[in-house]
């Protein structure tokens, strides 16, 4: 695929006389898996919003898979999936008629329906539990759900709002490896929000950080690192740019919504 | 057209296995026309304070008792979709391709189901409380097709206000401020020649009053309605047609 995954320009989007995102931008590649960091607030899942054509921008351009996300929000959805990071999948549903809805809304035709469905959930390790309720899986089963519903019409590039937000170690072991397998088998471009250094060091081929809404630094893991220093963690890289601490700042709503997540996951 | 039945197909499917799993709402929203029927209309019928014609008072209020159900399931629909947007439901619904309009339509054929179930219902306790509802075809179909439409433009109507208020305390409050005077300005229970000039021109500006003279036509031997068939079902897909399209604009908004 010529040109890249996803681009920004002055991205911006204002509410009344708050900033939530400030002259973002970015330039992510084909294949690879970005990290956006920052605090609660920093502006990351609006960002994700703005990507993702949920919210739309107050001034600047967005492009994602080569589709300018305001002319053309139709066609940027054809080719995107979302993990949102509040928990998306219906507990009243099964995992099967979760992912079915999802095949029926992404126009899958239905002799492939089927097939498209069982090798989801195969890959994700949710064969065995496809018949029951979402409402009685683990924190870590809600994920992969997720994200199979979010992979299953194989877009090129998968937009994941903290999506490990809540999970036990191994839960959270599990969704990376099913995230790397989605890179490597399939070639996705993987846009993870995450305020989890050791994610964003095991994930990610380069991260932003974001701070009050605007880009603060972008790079590899290390090369943010040796620039700050040859014993810096990339701890000491987000105090730097992020201003604080890892979980400093942000509203009553980005703090309800993440313990929200949490709680239902957890 | 393919792509539209497919979408609101899913999403309308997805609501029906829903309450098929789990149909407490279904009973429980059916003990208030049954209290209706069977407290409130036979006291009435037994003073016969109210002239409603020949059939009596049971026949005249049945029609207007089984609108009121579906007024009063369909309303609430709008709590579940903020429920949805709070567990970012509708989020992953709006980052799909599917049409906002399917998405919309889909969950105003799942209010109709819920409005089918009280049709039944009500036909039921009509029958053992000896009311001459109209067995034929036509007539039921029509009745059906009625609760439908007037489950599809309360229930959509309902996402609308959700839409605006985002949060379920404010619907609740909205939503109880609404019901009872839509119900009390319609001629669900009272003949429209009754009310004094005021009530009878909000009335006519109420969509529960189409309903109703629609369904009194349809349901019941010898029911008398004012409009007319073409009238009431015009009015009702109006509405339907505008609260859709405004419906349609204002879905998005819950994920901002």
């Amino acid at each position: 695929m010529a040109g890249r995954a996803i681009e920004t320009a002055g991205l911006t989007r204002r509410f009344g006389a708050l900033t939530a995102v400030d002259r973002v931008g970015l330039e992510v590649g084909y294949g690879e898996i970005f990290g956006l960091l920052g605090s609660n607030g920093a502006g990351k899942t609006t960002t994700i919003k703005m990507l993702t054509t949920l919210l739309g921008p107050s001034a600047g351009t967005a492009e994602v898979g080569g589709f300018d996300i305001v002319r053309a929000p139709a066609e940027v959805r054809a080719r995107i999936g979302y993990v949102p990071q509040l928990v998306s999948a219906d507990g009243a549903l099964t995992g099967y008629e979760n992912l079915r809805l999802s095949a029926k809304l992404y126009g899958l035709p239905g002799a492939e329906r089927s097939a498209r469905i069982a090798a989801a959930l195969e890959f994700m390790g949710l064969s065995d539990s496809a018949q029951r309720l979402a409402r009685t899986y683990s924190g870590g089963m809600i994920r992969r759900l997720e994200l199979a519903q979010a992979m299953l019409h194989r877009p090129a590039i998968l937009f994941l709002d903290e999506p490990t937000i809540g999970l036990d170690p191994v839960a959270r072991h599990s969704v990376w490896d099913r995230l790397r397998e989605l890179q490597r088998g399939y070639g996705m471009t993987v846009l993870i929000t995450t305020h989890d250094m050791e994610e964003a060091e095991a994930l990610c081929g380069r991260l932003a950080i974001m701070h009050a809404g605007r880009i603060a630094a972008v790079g590899a893991p290390h090369e943010l690192r040796a620039a700050l220093g040859p014993e810096a963690s990339l701890d000491d890289v987000f105090v730097r740019y992020a201003g604080g601490a890892i979980d400093a700042g942000g509203e009553f709503a980005d703090v309800s919504r993440t313990r929200r997540t949490a709680r239902r996951l957890g | 057209m393919g792509r539209f039945l497919r979408e609101s197909g899913a999403v309308a499917q997805v609501e029906l296995l829903k309450l098929l799993r789990d149909p407490t709402e279904l009973f429980s929203r059916a003990v208030q026309p049954l209290l209706w029927l069977l407290v409130f209309g036979q006291v009435l019928a037994h003073v016969h304070g109210i002239y409603t014609g020949e059939s009596g008072y049971l026949a005249f209020m049945t029609p207007g008792i089984l609108a009121q159900s579906v007024l009063f399931s369909a309303i609430f629909y709008g709590i579940a979709v903020i429920w949805e947007r709070d567990l970012g439901v509708v989020h992953k619904l709006l980052v799909s391709p599917a049409r906002r309009t399917s998405l919309v339509f889909g969950k105003a054929v799942a209010a109709g189901f819920r409005g089918l179930v009280q049709a039944a219902v009500i036909y039921a306790v009509a029958l053992a409380l000896h009311i001459a509802v109209r067995p034929d075809p036509a007539a039921v179909l029509g009745v059906l097709a009625a609760v439908l439409l007037g489950a599809g433009v309360f229930s959509t109507f309902s996402l609308v206000i959700a839409c605006i208020v985002k949060t379920r305390e404010r619907f609740m409050g909205i939503g109880q401020l609404l019901t009872m005077p839509m119900f009390f300005a319609s001629n669900a229970i009272y003949p429209l020649d009754l009310m004094p000039g005021w009530l009878r021109v909000l009335a006519q500006l109420n969509p529960l009053t189409y309903l109703v003279d629609a369904l009194r036509g349809m349901m019941v031997a010898g029911g008398e309605h004012v409009h007319g068939y073409a009238p009431d079902f015009a009015v009702l897909l109006g509405v339907f047609a505008a609260l859709l399209a405004v419906a349609v604009r204002l879905y998005p908004t819950l994920a901002q």
